[in-house]
């Protein structure tokens, strides 16, 4: 099979499962479980086979594997949908493919498969645990399979081909389906347990948040393609384009029109990458079942925003020149920055075990998008993927802990514990080992630990780039926001693992299933060697050992393939003193903490998000509806609108009256009918008293008028 | 001769009704059979006489039929479909069969429910009818006179059809509000139909009201331009324009379910495409003139019905305003003049007519039920009605113009068009789509997933495999043309090739 027909069919196979699932087999949990599964692995197959041919290619980025079929006719030209896989692609469906799939090998664990159907669980609801009675006729409370876990495989299934769609894309229109398709299963997985009302509310939310983003988006698109005629990367990313693009100036803030292009297409990834000020949905999206907010909202989902930069990345530098960051940079250069510190400020006070990890998942976002700003391509691919593994480690040993918890909670059968707060956990290094090795790795990965992760290698290459091309703002910004997020995890990860249990539930808790484990390990692994690949060339004593693979690889897909930097010490030694410091000072504060009252960053200002929600709810949310209850319904529609509609009756009917009481009664009615009437009639009456019946009379009235009217005849007419 | 295919899927209805009234009033299900059987034929027919269009690799009119009928006055029978009507044939053949299909009136004796038509279906179905017979007519229609004869003909019953069979509440109210809007706006244009036909006579001395006849009638720039808006407006007016818009969701409201699946699908798209064919194609120079004034009116319409949609209660007037907010989108597609909003409004009057004989489709079957389109009274019924659910939020998905589905092969190029001509009008106007989706997003989780009132626990009954069937072959509509663009969009192209030919000749 030719490289390109296997790339064709690589997101086919989790779509056909959703259908295979919705069709067929929801009745079935097993079978369910095998469908969806087994397209993840299917796809995961085709990928790596793809990885391993890409990497075989020389020159992959002059000449990467494409293919296009017309799709929807305007006027001369078609709008295609067609797949590309050049380096970048490549390195991005890697960890796309080991994601997804190792996330769908866990869903079967954590939605309970094999366990008993539960007690009072129904449809819309998280399980909430059955009883079973064992041989010796005691009763024990264990956990209860998902009541919709086919359901699951079916919406996940359709996800999955939404980012593969999205990655495998070569224009901006097939990649804004996949996009599209994101948002919808996005809203579908965040309000799976659509019976609960915060579950509903924060699906809408997540969709409402990302679609304001989008709109700007499609109008991007439509400018660009009002500019180019086409919408495929590699027709626009010819330099003549790009030149034409970036000279052509738009009027609106001294952008250009690429610069405005971008900026459209930024504000898109704004709300799908969560950054500030389209960052509210994303804490409240942890509303999903577990692992959707790995896949969605640390692996996949929020990564295609990023990715999405990535891929307009020539237009967005299209009038860069090396030095002096354009217009358009610098927005996303300040929006990455702020967002990285911003989010990290409100994950320090954050106490549920999955919203620390939502808010350290918009802050490292931030990390990428303020790479990209400043022209620093390779780092923010880099730090991409390596995010990808270690959040997606992370998420899913968030949701390891907390199916440990639940355990806890049904074995003590006090259902007032919440098994997501932190403060109810401790010790949990003992009863889940594996949960907590593998969770350790990601947040060391997270925090940057030096040399071992992945993460600490892909951070400090974003710090050089700030460093080395003299953003000291952004440079200063992010060794902050790293601090904090060394600072955060340690956090974590005390009050999670490491002391002793705080509650009765978290001495009960339980180690997971193997295929909850599994996804871990294998997520732990990647968290620690992909950083290898990306080894600076100059850096002290491992430099040059390992040849940086990535940097020529990923760096190939640019027309001019980005230098590697002067190794300097400055941003080497603050990612380690930010690491260290930031883990060393977490473990210090934590250590002894035993409730909520002894945290000294529950700072009501921060532990309520800055108060964002309250600000749009006020800002946005009451004005829209008060503008469209108020002014537009009431006003404008039923008020003015209606109001002419209501006067023409009126009016009407004050003509129709006028006319009859002015014209219709007195003249038509009295003078011609009524008139015409009164003459006959009195003509009548007058006439009456001359018939009496007597011959004589008519003879001698016959006569007079004969007399008379020959009289008259004769003097008038003949005389 | 070739087979008259257009006047026998015209002139179907008429016969068919005439039929239905001289049954007995008793036997129901005869009547029924008669219009079922009627609207599956001319489905078939209209299906049969696109797909011959589509594949046989035709431009132009085609299935021209020409009769004499007043030569004197130089009237005559004149049909003929183009790519800009053709697929509105077939659309009208969809929502005649599935209108047909929803209002079979089973009466449920179990939960004593009572869908669809059980008052006097002869009657209903043969006034329906009438109406069908005489959208058709408009969309195939090359005579001017008969296009208005068959205009006249199409919005007449809808006051018996809305005044007898719709909601006590509002019936007369609505039915009176919506004969004086669209008798008011068809007379402003007959003005104008008639100065055309003057006109035309004095500068060539033919008599006829021949439209492509009409289009090389030399019509001098400032006639054009005094001439264009009372033509367009008069019959957008039935195209839901701001702000002549006001009769629609009133009328939407008090109608029965399949005159409302008839009313917003088809009827409001006769208003849409006779402006175009009468006022856009005949009068260019005018429509260049005038496009900033039609595109700002629509551009708020977009806006402005999406606004109301939002806080509406009621299901019905919801689905009511967001008709006006995408109508106007197909206004706005005309106004650009240009290639792909021509094509995106040609694509969204078929789209939206299938998403809102849906949407109220599957409004009726919940009503029928609960007995309330109140949001907040509703819930729970994705659990009881799941095929009905399905089909209303893959009507939702259209609306909101997700890629995959038509809503997105539509508003694409309309946005793309309007970017071309006056970018900051495509800014303003996105902005109906974001509220579209809230609006959509909101009706969705209150009234299928929400937890459903105590109240009509036990009184949702299933709904019938007719109602499926409906739902199916709406929805169905939607996905192919969403992921095949080219079963239409191609076809549609042609049509918008000869309006472009007309606008640049001018």
């Amino acid at each position: 099979m030719t490289t390109e027909t296997l790339i064709w069919l690589i997101p086919l196979p989790p779509l056909l499962a959703f259908f295979l699932i919705v069709l067929f087999t929801n009745k079935n949990k097993a079978l369910s479980h095998t469908v969806g599964v087994g397209a993840a692995f299917l796809s995961w197959l085709g990928s790596m086979i793809v990885f391993a041919r890409a990497i075989g290619v020389e020159h992959l980025g002059a000449h990467p594997f494409e293919s296009s079929i017309n799709w929807l006719p305007l006027g001369d030209t078609w709008l295609k949908v067609g797949v590309l896989v050049d380096p970048t692609t490549a390195a991005v469906l890697f960890f796309v493919a080991w994601t997804i799939f190792m996330i769908f090998l866990y869903s079967v664990g954590y939605h309970n498969f094999g366990q008993p159907a539960g007690d009072h669980d129904h449809m819309g609801l998280p399980p909430h645990g059955a009883t079973v009675t064992d041989k010796d006729g005691h009763k024990h409370a264990v956990l209860s399979v998902e009541p919709m876990y086919s359901r699951f495989f079916a919406f996940i299934g359709l996800f999955a081909f939404g980012m593969y769609t999205l990655v495998l894309s070569d224009n901006l229109l097939t990649l804004f389906v996949g996009w599209e398709i994101m948002g919808l299963c996005s809203y579908l997985l965040i309000g799976f347990w659509y019976a609960k009302p915060s579950a509903r509310a924060a699906g809408i939310k997540a969709f409402m948040t990302t679609r304001i983003g989008d709109v700007f988006m499609l109008l991007g698109i439509a400018f660009l393609y009002s500019a180019t005629g086409t919408l495929t990367f590699r027709e626009i990313f010819t330099e003549e384009t790009l030149h034409v693009l970036g000279s052509t100036p738009t009027g609106v803030f001294g952008l250009s029109v690429a610069g405005l292009i971008s900026i459209l297409l930024f504000i898109g990834t704004i709300g799908k990458s969560a950054q500030w000020p389209l960052h509210v949905w994303l804490p409240d999206a942890m509303e999903g079942p577990t692992p959707v907010s790995a896949m969605i909202h640390a692996a996949t989902m929020v990564s295609a925003g990023v990715y999405a930069v990535i891929r307009m990345f020539p237009l967005l530098t299209a009038d860069f020149h090396g030095h002096e960051l354009t217009t358009a940079m610098s927005v996303v250069a300040f929006i990455g920055a702020f967002t990285a510190i911003f989010a990290a400020t409100i994950a320090v006070a954050q106490n549920d075990i999955k919203r620390v990890l939502a808010y350290s998942t918009i802050s490292q976002l931030g990390f990428m998008i303020a790479a990209l700003g400043m022209g620093a391509y390779v780092a923010a691919v880099f730090h991409l993927i390596t995010h990808a593994f270690f959040k997606a480690l992370l998420f899913l040993g968030s949701g390891s802990v907390i199916h440990g918890m639940e355990h806890g909670v049904l074995h003590t059968g006090n259902h007032h514990v919440d098994p997501q707060d932190m403060f109810n956990m401790g010790g949990l290094r003992k009863k889940m080992p594996i949960t907590f090795w593998t969770f350790l790795i990601g947040g060391f990965a997270l925090s940057g630990f030096p040399i071992i992760t992945a993460g600490f290698w892909s951070k400090d290459e974003i710090l050089a780039d700030a460093f080395g091309h003299g953003h000291w703002v952004v440079f200063i910004t992010l060794a902050t926001a790293a601090f904090l997020t060394a600072f955060y995890t340690m956090r974590q990860i005390t009050l999670t693992f490491l002391g002793e249990p705080r509650t009765k539930e978290a001495e009960h808790a339980h180690e997971t299933p193997w295929t909850m484990t599994t996804p871990l390990v294998v997520l732990a692994f990647f968290a620690v060697t992909y950083g290898w690949v990306g080894i600076p060339e100059h850096f002290p004593l491992l430099g040059g050992i390992v040849p940086n693979w990535f940097h020529e690889f990923v760096g190939g897909t640019l027309a001019e393939h980005p230098e590697a930097l002067e190794f300097s010490w400055v941003p080497l030694l603050t990612s380690l003193g930010v690491a260290l410091g930031g883990l060393f000072f977490g473990w210090l504060a934590y250590r002894n903490v035993t409730s909520v009252e002894q945290d000294k960053l529950q700072i009501p200002f921060l532990k309520n998000k800055y108060y964002f929600d309250e600000a749009y709810d006020f800002l946005f949310i009451q004005p829209a509806f008060w503008f469209s209850e108020v002014f537009v319904s009431k006003w404008m529609d039923k008020g003015v609108i209606d109001s002419i509609l209501h006067i023409f009756g009126p009016t009407t009917g004050g003509i129709g009256s006028a006319i009859r009481n002015y014209f219709d009664v007195p003249v038509v009615n009295r003078f011609f009918g009524d008139g015409s009437a009164d003459v006959t009639y009195w003509i009548g009456k007058n006439l009456r008293p001359i018939q009496t019946g007597r011959i004589q009379q008519y003879l001698i009235l016959s006569m007079v008028v004969l007399f008379v009217v020959g009289g008259l005849v004769y003097f008038l007419l003949l005389a | 001769m070739n087979f008259p295919i257009l006047s026998v899927i015209t002139f179907l209805p008429f016969i068919a009704a005439a039929i239905m009234l001289m049954v007995p009033a008793d036997r129901k299900t005869e009547v029924r059979g008669i219009a079922l059987a009627t609207a599956a034929i001319d489905l078939l027919l209209a299906g049969w006489m696109y797909l011959q269009y589509l594949t046989g690799d035709m431009t132009g009119y085609q299935f021209v039929e020409t009769y004499n009928w007043l030569p004197a006055l130089g009237i005559s029978l004149k049909f003929g479909v183009d790519g800009m009507s053709a697929p509105l044939v077939l659309l009208t053949g969809i929502v005649m069969f599935t209108g047909v299909l929803i209002s079979w009136g089973d009466y449920d004796e179990k939960h004593h429910i009572s869908a669809g038509i059980q008052d006097r279906p002869r009657e209903f179905f043969a006034f329906l009818f009438l109406l069908a017979g005489g959208v058709f007519g408009v969309f195939v229609s090359l005579d001017l006179f008969m296009l208005f004869f068959f205009y006249e003909i199409a919005v007449f019953p809808m006051y018996l059809l809305i005044a007898i069979w719709g909601w006590v509440k509002t019936r007369e109210y609505a039915a009176m509000k919506l004969t004086l809007y669209l008798f008011i706006g068809s007379v402003i244009a007959l003005v104008g139909a008639l100065v055309m036909y003057w006109t035309q006579y004095q500068n060539t001395g033919i008599l006829s009201f021949d439209m492509i006849q009409m289009e090389s009638a030399g019509f001098s720039a400032s006639f054009q331009y005094a001439w264009f808006l009372p033509v367009f407006f008069g019959f957008a007016v039935l195209g839901g324009i701001w702000p002549f818009h006001n009769w629609s969701p009133d009328g939407h409201v008090a109608a029965p379910t399949a005159v409302s699946m008839f009313h917003a699908g088809v009827l409001m798209k006769l208003g849409a495409f006779a402006a175009l064919r009468v006022g856009v194609m005949l009068l260019p120079q005018g429509a260049q003139q005038w496009s900033w004034l039609v595109m700002t009116f629509a551009g708020v319409a977009v806006v402005y019905g999406a606004f109301i949609a939002f806080v509406q209660t009621d299901l019905k007037y919801m689905i009511g305003f967001s008709s006006v907010s995408h109508m106007g989108l197909v206004v706005l597609g005309v106004s650009t003049l240009n290639h792909d909003g021509l094509v995106g409004a040609g694509v969204q009057m078929f789209s939206h007519g299938v998403m809102t004989a849906l949407f109220f489709a599957v409004t009726g079957m919940i009503y029928d039920r609960a007995h309330t389109r109140q949001i907040p009274e509703l819930g729970g019924m994705m659990k009881a009605l799941p095929f009905a659910g399905i089909g209303f939020i893959i009507g939702g998905l259209v609306s909101m113009g997700m890629p995959g589905f038509s809503g997105f092969v539509a508003e694409f190029p309309i946005f793309m068009g309007v970017w071309g001509r006056q970018w900051m009008l495509a800014v303003v106007a996105s902005i109906s789509i974001i509220i579209t989706a809230a609006y959509i997003m909101i009706a969705i989780r209150r009234v299928f997933f929400g937890p459903m009132p105590e109240k009509l626990e036990g009184h949702i009954s299933p709904i019938t495999a007719l109602d499926k069937v409906a739902i199916f072959t709406l929805s169905g509509c939607m996905v192919i043309i969403g992921i095949f663009p080219a079963v239409m969009v191609p076809m549609v192209e042609k049509g918008v090739e000869n309006i472009l030919r007309l606008l640049g000749g001018a």
